[in-house]
């Protein structure tokens, strides 16, 4: 029973992985970088969530809608401003800049909400679910943010494969030179697939706050990184491979905390990204690319 | 004659430092197949990617149906009726084949079954395998589905690029043969080839291009039969 409470636990951080890595690997897919950034963005979706939700008194579910819509314009905003001008340069500038603009919106949350931390109120309060005659307890947040990774990869994978912006998508991050010549905007494709991961990254703030309640700054930047992680470990630019690699990073990493150490569980963590990297360097679904002539 | 569909006036093209194109004019009139010949590095395909808006000329001007294209984004460009069939056919190799001519009716709105029906017509391999990632055709038939893509976006004028690179001759003459049967059926095309031979024999006039510059123009049967080009592009 206590297996599957850390099974549970473990999907649970999972699926917030999951959701952070989809705005990563989606970005990586198409705009071919790594916007390092991306963390600080869930941390910034969080404290919109909580002021929104603390101080004004929102409904939190309002909370969450208007910091995925603070969010989407941040992340649109950060790719016109510091990405875009970077467009032709060579992958180590824009790299530095990602890493530059991720301090930037850590300094400047500093500055707005202070390093004091906050302590975020559940966006559905601390009840849970008793299983079991109360041997299994399954907290409401963690039914919330499973539900929400299945939804948000179900209603991703749809937009993906069958609309005609998906399909642009796909089209842009396969050759954007060829994409053109279909008369498609690259330019406002790669804007959508910021606004979409920066929406996604606000929703992954408020689930990740309700777990794990402190807000301070920095927030974002740990799970940022592992959420990359996921991404390069289920193969960076694939859907699927963010989902899965962010649920097995979750699981991996809780059993890791419950029955080796909870100080080991980070190097656990990665040891087994080094591993799946040495055997499959793609990722676990990533595709190595090879150009027909 | 009546206004040409693309009126290229004395354009200079940079390559950062290099001057690849050196003041070309050329014009392509309703229902001609024109084409640009001359060998590796010419400057043919930079043109091609300059009259697509991909590049930009320093000077000279790019004119399409009557409209100077400068500072007309590429993909407005498609829009208006100009489709490229790019340089190694670049299909989106993990999409279908189906969804690689979607994506060349991007710009459509109306009545893409239509034109996707037409396609399958002309093109009935590209029908079997609609449902196929584009990336496990042969190269033959990534060429169909490549201009079977441009075909999607109706275009008032197909700029071919190199259509018979890298393929066996049996397939060269394949692709040759839609390229006659396309023009016959009232499509303006410009076509860049280095199989000067092939792209001659089938087009209204032709252009010779050399280093960024155009050296000679006439007719196809005009440049087949000149002394000049049959030296230089045709082995003797």
């Amino acid at each position: 029973m206590i297996f599957l409470n850390f099974l549970i636990s473990g999907i649970s951080l999972g699926s917030i992985y999951a959701i952070i890595a989809l705005g990563y690997t989606m970005v990586y897919g198409i705009a071919k970088m790594l916007n390092f950034a991306h963390g600080d963005v869930i941390m910034v979706g969080a404290y919109v969530c909580f002021y929104a939700v603390s101080r004004y008194g929102l409904n939190p579910f309002a909370g969450v809608a208007l910091a995925m819509l603070v969010c989407t314009v941040l992340g649109m905003v950060v790719e016109r401003l510091a990405y875009k001008p970077l467009r032709q340069a060579p992958s180590l500038a824009v790299l530095i800049t990602a890493i530059g603009m991720s301090y930037f919106l850590q300094n400047t949350a500093l500055l707005l909400w202070s390093s004091n931390p906050k302590v975020f109120p559940s966006i559905i309060g601390r009840g849970a679910f008793k299983l079991f005659d109360g041997r299994l307890s399954v907290s409401h947040v963690t039914v919330l943010t499973i539900a929400s990774c299945v939804v948000i990869m179900a209603v991703l994978s749809l937009f993906i494969g069958k609309t005609r912006l998906g399909k642009a998508m796909r089209a842009c991050s396969e050759d954007k030179g060829a994409a053109q010549l279909m008369g498609i905007n690259v330019n406002a494709t790669i804007s959508l697939t910021f606004a979409i991961g920066s929406g996604l990254a606000a929703i992954a703030g408020a689930l990740l706050c309700s777990a794990y309640p402190t807000l301070m700054p920095t927030t974002g930047a740990l799970p940022g990184i592992k959420a990359f992680t996921a991404a390069v470990f289920g193969g960076i630019g694939s859907i699927p491979g963010a989902f899965l690699g962010g649920i097995m990073l979750g699981v991996i990493e809780i059993f890791a905390k419950a029955y080796i150490s909870s100080q080991l569980s980070d190097a656990v963590v990665f040891a087994v990204l080094i591993i799946v990297l040495l055997v499959k360097p793609a990722g676990l679904l990533g595709r190595m690319t090879q150009e027909k002539v | 004659m009546s206004e040409p569909v693309l009126k290229v006036e004395n354009i200079n093209v940079y390559y950062g430092s290099i001057h690849a194109i050196k003041g070309i004019s050329f014009e392509v009139y309703e229902g001609e197949i024109v084409t640009l010949i001359g060998a590796n590095g010419a400057g043919k395909s930079t043109t091609l990617n300059t009259i697509s808006g991909l590049l930009h000329p320093s000077t000279g001007s790019v004119a399409f149906l009557g409209d100077v294209l400068a500072k007309v984004p590429p993909h407005k460009i498609v829009e208006r009726g100009l489709a490229q069939v790019p340089e190694g056919r670049r299909v989106f190799a993990q999409m279908t084949v189906q969804e690689n001519l979607e994506m060349g009716a991007y710009t459509q709105t109306n009545n893409i079954d239509e034109d996707l029906a037409k396609v399958y017509e002309l093109f009935p391999r590209l029908k079997e395998r609609h449902s196929q990632t584009a990336g496990t055709l042969s190269g033959g038939e990534q060429q169909m589905l490549a201009m079977g893509r441009a075909l999607m976006s109706r275009p008032k004028l197909l700029m071919l690029d190199e259509p018979s690179m890298g393929l066996a001759p049996i397939l060269v003459e394949q692709i040759f043969d839609i390229i006659a049967d396309l023009h016959k059926s009232g499509a303006t095309i410009l076509l860049v080839e280095q199989n000067a031979q092939m792209a001659l024999s089938i087009a209204s006039r032709g252009y010779v291009m050399e280093t960024g510059r155009i050296v000679t123009t006439g007719t196809g049967k005009e440049l087949l039969a000149s002394e000049e080009v049959r030296k230089a592009y045709l082995g003797g």
